[in-house]
């Protein structure tokens, strides 16, 4: 399987590929992706010359212009697309139908992914977005088994990858609208979920008390570390209870499922993170790759160790167990 | 006033109801003058179709022969091998119209008219006019969208007609995991069919008491109410030819009735707000998402006339 690792810098860039990966994903300094966060993406020149770092070292370079269009904006949307095609990005990653409309019919000889964003959850769905846009690949979003993915990888037209390690969206990706709700910023129009520009944290009492758009999302004991407030993963209070409505603070890690997702036919496991230090990025990458080529015997050593970067906090095979519905 | 009379439509129930509320509900709606189109079926959970689908040829024939357009929603999130086969299956063999909400539904009607639900993403007039090209009529629009996009996509795609949120709880959100089986201490496989002990949701409140969310089986949902009201000339003058009650576990011809009488300038907005506010009284209400602002948040319509 390949092995596909999030860039929000250039300097991330290269570690990533330095470390191993197959091909890193990036995106444009602007709404016209999923992680458009203050300091992070890259300029047009950036990109030009991490893709040719990349080409230099056979590693492949995927553009995410995974955000819906805005309604008369959509011109931002398109020119990001003939710059990343200009540029040579080996893949687009799309989510909205009329970019991938505008990119099979103005750039048909470059290669198209559809986003997690698109919930494309099963082969009909897939199908549709193969046979009318051509997509080569899809990124399936984390509502489905491994035995759904494996039921699923023969009936598609394409090639799947999965999310394996990294945040973990508990909706389903593209469908969310919490974000806005709370704060009137969200993934699908701006590229952004529970934002710092939203966040404040006040003291009261012994306790931490963490807010999302005025909303508290969390409180936090004189004994427990304040996590940031993302909003399906607070605590909240149901009923006569108090707990973790929709996840608890977790991230994803799906590492006892790796032979079992080959097996499925996934032929890509992506890391989320391209919010992460180069740091992060690189000793991922390095464990991953390694942890792919060991025997299953080997993998927990090695396994154990990424998961301390997992920044102290549980980790979840989410979906991909069912279980954990 | 521009453009045509706006019509008003009814969702379908969002909620896990009994099979005979929910089939004594709709003739009550049947018998509502001020509906002109009713989407029924089950959108959030294919584990709750055995509870309606005994009623759903009686409820579609009776709404049908009082005069509303009827149609049948595509489920939301379709996973499992037996929700694919339910979606092929109305998609093949239903006798109303069918609204897709997910892209299996609407790449299997392609070709034939139909209707797209609100949990298609449609943010632009170029996604709109592609639809339309491939046989979507008409296109209920995602309730967080504002305004400002709402009147870009309404004119990039002229010729199809356009519906806009405008009663209930917003759909927020939806999951693989059941939040509201797990708040009852079960998981989705074995939910026991608890959300059915809360016919208008499960409210979520933050851990200093304010009211937030709303849990629906898999599906989150605010716990405000959106109301567009005072909104109903801006959107009109948008081109917007259908306004989409929600049901919630109120009055829902009252609302209908309420909705008419404001379009039909019988009662003023501010009027018409207050009687939605004793039909479903304790939820508060919001209009956020249609100012591009947070959809929790109320824009009373005074500070709208001011800003515009």
């Amino acid at each position: 399987m390949e092995l596909i690792c999030p860039a929000g810098t250039p300097a991330a860039f290269r570690e990533a590929v330095d470390a191993g990966a197959d091909a890193v994903y990036c995106g444009f300094r602007d709404e016209t992706n999923a992680r458009n966060f203050p300091g992070l993406n890259f300029t047009r020149e950036e990109l030009g010359a991490s893709i040719a770092y990349g080409k230099a070292r056979n590693v492949q370079t995927y553009v995410a212009l995974n955000t819906f269009m805005r309604a008369g904006a959509e011109q931002l949307w398109y020119t990001a697309a003939d710059n990343a095609v200009l540029l040579g990005a080996d893949a687009l990653i799309v989510a909205d139908l009329a970019l991938m409309a505008y990119i099979a019919e103005s750039h048909p000889q470059q290669r198209l992914h559809v986003s997690v964003q698109a919930s494309a959850s099963n082969a009909d769905a897939i199908n549709f977005l193969v046979q009318t846009f051509g997509a080569k690949r899809l990124v399936l979003p984390r509502v489905l088994t491994v035995g759904d993915i494996a039921a699923l990888a023969p009936k598609v037209a394409c090639e799947l990858e999965v999310f394996a390690f990294g945040g973990l969206c508990v909706m389903a990706e593209g469908r969310c609208s919490l974000s806005s709700y709370a704060t009137g910023l969200s993934p699908n129009m701006q590229g952004v979920c529970s934002p710092a520009s939203h966040v404040r944290y006040r003291e009261d009492g012994e306790e931490m008390v963490s807010e999302l758009g005025g909303y508290t999302i969390n409180r936090f004991g004189a004994d427990e570390p304040a996590g940031y407030p993302t909003l399906c993963k607070g605590r909240f209070h149901i009923a006569n209870d108090e707990g973790y409505a929709f996840e608890d603070p977790v991230s994803l890690d799906v590492m006892e499922h790796l032979d079992a997702l080959r097996d499925a036919g996934v032929t890509a496991l992506k890391i989320e993170g391209r919010q992460r230090g180069k740091a992060y990025v690189a000793e991922v990458v390095s464990r991953l790759r390694q942890a792919l080529a060991a025997t299953p015997e080997q993998r927990p050593a090695l396994l154990a160790h990424l998961r301390r970067l997992s920044e102290g906090q549980r980790t979840t095979a989410g979906a991909y167990e069912k279980k954990w519905r | 006033m521009a453009g045509r009379t706006l019509r008003i439509t009814l969702g379908p129930v969002p909620y896990l109801w009994d099979g005979e509320a929910w089939r004594d509900f709709y003739f009550r709606i049947a018998d509502c003058a001020w509906l002109d189109a009713v989407t029924l079926g089950e959108v959030v959970c294919s584990k709750r179709i055995h509870f309606t689908q005994p009623f759903i040829d009686a409820v579609a024939n009776r709404l049908a022969d009082a005069g509303k357009q009827v149609s049948l929603a595509s489920m939301a999130m379709v996973t499992l091998e037996r929700e694919a086969m339910l979606t092929r299956k109305l998609v093949e063999a239903s006798p109303w119209p069918v609204e897709a909400n997910d892209l299996s539904a609407l790449g299997l009607l392609s070709g034939k008219p139909h209707l797209v639900g609100p949990f298609v993403n449609v943010y632009n007039g170029a996604t709109a006019r592609m639809l339309a090209s491939r046989g979507a009529t008409r296109i209920c629009l995602g309730p967080e969208l504002p305004l400002a996009s709402v009147s870009e996509i309404i004119a990039a795609s002229p010729g199809t007609d356009f519906e806009v949120f405008a009663f209930g709880r917003l759909p927020l959100a939806i999951s693989a995991r059941c939040a509201h089986a797990r708040a009852k201490g079960n998981s989705k496989d074995n939910c026991q069919f608890v959300c059915q002990d809360d016919p208008d949701g499960l409210a979520v409140d933050t851990l200093d008491g304010q009211s937030f969310l709303t849990l629906n089986g898999v599906q989150t949902m605010s716990h405000t109410c959106q109301v567009l009201l005072a909104e109903l000339p801006a959107l009109q003058q948008a081109g917007v030819s259908h306004i989409r009650l929600s049901p919630q576990h109120c009055d829902m011809a009252q609302v209908a009735e309420t909705f008419a009488h404001v379009r039909d300038l019988r009662i003023d907005a501010s009027e018409g707000e207050a009687r939605l506010r004793a039909i479903y009284p304790d939820v508060p209400l919001s209009n956020g998402f249609h100012y591009g602002t947070a959809g929790a948040d109320w824009v009373p319509a005074a500070a709208e006339q001011v800003s515009a």
